[in-house]
């Protein structure tokens, strides 16, 4: 089974905690006309990691590292959801049943209906057992 | 030092701080292979560099630098020597005695007094005795060959330790290592003294921590609170909220068991903190009333 179509390229930023970081990262990124697809803040006290999924991943990157900020890129995939009640419960089970260990995750619902980014320990690994458990990945170039 | 640097067929471009990205210009055009400055501006320098597109180690001549007017620490010198390129030289003096006058030799193990020219000696800043060779205290210099003004046993205010050994170098002029603070820059957390260079020897040995750091002491209730701050390295990070936590809790401590005190520490973004040209300011004091 191929799976590096489905692997997507998150980029995640160390922003210290005080006012105005996300603005400094979101400016920077429309700046350069780069699309946020989806994004989460992680916190911790003092601090927290940004996690941006865009439509331009090298650009972006580039374009934050140029700017100071601590940026690396992360590989996460990408699963689709009903977009209705219950949605999130099939493909949850669906994780559960599989045995996938998600180290973190969030979600979005836009025009291709819901989706649930993941960050998990073994990417390969998961994508195959996520697809044979009969759920849909989405692939790489519907963002980038 | 510039007449000095002259007086040996140096020729010198006394550019002074400022305009940095002018001076790198200079440094590339007529190629300059050494510079004189205090430590936090050549890693000011360096990061202008960077900004520029150039690098120190390809794109200059520059192979050394003579770093003083401030406390620095080993740490600091082998992560300058292997970011720029460089032999990073400590140069001592003060103003009163007309500028830096020691430097130190290829061996890089501590400032040779010119005993012909100079008479240092260690002592106790509280009892105005002197110290053993070795022994930590503050130094008081007595120049020898000036007549106009003399100067006996005058207390500079600098905290270090003599080493009176033959240097590998040949030389049997005696040594200080490093200047470990002034005897004002001492800070007593919870009667607990404490040297601002301590903090940055712990700092530079960890990996993940930048080149720039801040120390902030406050008083919360009846207690010295003592709160460092540092940019994280441009590489150490990963995307783990988790890592980040761990490297804070190294960072405190390692901080804790140098300086046996508790001490609160804060990650900030590279670039963060202000730079600067002349001497840094490390240290903001909030305690005072
Ligand atoms: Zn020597």
């Amino acid at each position: 089974m191929e799976t590096g179509k489905h692997v997507m390229r998150q980029i995640s930023i160390f922003s210290e905690n005080r006012p105005g970081r996300l603005a400094a990262i979101a400016h920077a990124l429309g700046e350069e006309k780069i699309n946020i697809l989806a994004f989460s803040i992680a916190e911790a006290n003092g601090f927290g990691v940004v996690r941006v999924l865009v439509d331009q991943p090298e650009k972006a990157h580039e374009k934050l590292l140029s700017l100071g900020f601590n940026t690396a890129f992360t590989d996460v995939i990408a699963v689709k959801m009903k977009d209705q009640p219950g949605g999130l419960y099939d493909v949850a089970k669906i994780l559960g049943d599989s045995g996938v260990n998600i180290e973190y995750s969030y979600a979005y619902s836009g025009k291709e209906g819901a989706v649930l980014i993941l960050r998990v320990d073994h990417v390969d690994d998961a994508i195959k057992r996520i697809k044979s458990s009969g759920a849909a990945l989405l692939e790489r170039s519907v963002f980038h | 030092m510039h007449y000095g640097a002259e007086r040996i067929g140096v020729t010198v471009l006394p550019t002074s701080v400022g305009n940095t990205e002018r001076q790198i210009d200079l440094m590339q055009d007529l190629g300059a292979t050494a510079i004189a400055c205090t430590p936090s501006y050549l890693l000011h320098i360096g990061e202008v560099a960077e900004k520029m597109g150039v690098n120190i180690q390809k794109d200059t001549k520059l192979r050394t630098g003579i770093l003083g007017a401030e406390p620095w620490t080993e740490g600091m010198r082998a992560r300058m020597e292997e970011w720029l390129g460089i032999k990073a030289f400590d140069i001592y003096g003060t103003s009163e005695l007309s500028g830096p006058m020691f430097t130190e030799c290829s061996e890089q193990k501590g400032v040779h007094i010119w005993s012909d020219l100079a008479l240092v000696e260690v002592i106790d800043p509280n009892s105005g005795e002197p110290l053993e060779p070795g022994e930590r205290g503050e130094l008081t210099i007595t120049i020898l060959q000036k007549e106009a003004l003399s100067m006996i046993r005058y207390r500079i205010g600098d905290i270090s330790v003599l080493d009176d050994e033959v240097c590998a170098c040949g030389r049997t002029h005696p040594r200080i290592q490093r200047i470990q603070g002034r005897v004002d820059d001492m800070l007593i957390i919870r009667g607990i003294n404490v040297f601002p260079s301590q903090i940055e020897y712990a700092l530079m040995a960890i990996p993940d921590v930048g080149q720039h750091f801040q120390i902030v002491v406050d008083r919360k209730g009846a207690l010295d609170d003592l709160l460092v701050r540092f940019e994280l390295n441009k590489e150490a990070f990963s995307n783990k909220i988790n890592d980040l936590m761990l490297i804070r809790q190294n960072v405190e401590h390692r901080l804790r068991i140098s300086l046996n005190v508790n001490v609160d520490v804060e990650l900030l973004e590279p670039g963060s903190l202000p730079r600067f040209e002349g001497k840094s300011k490390k240290v903001i004091d909030r305690r005072a009333l």
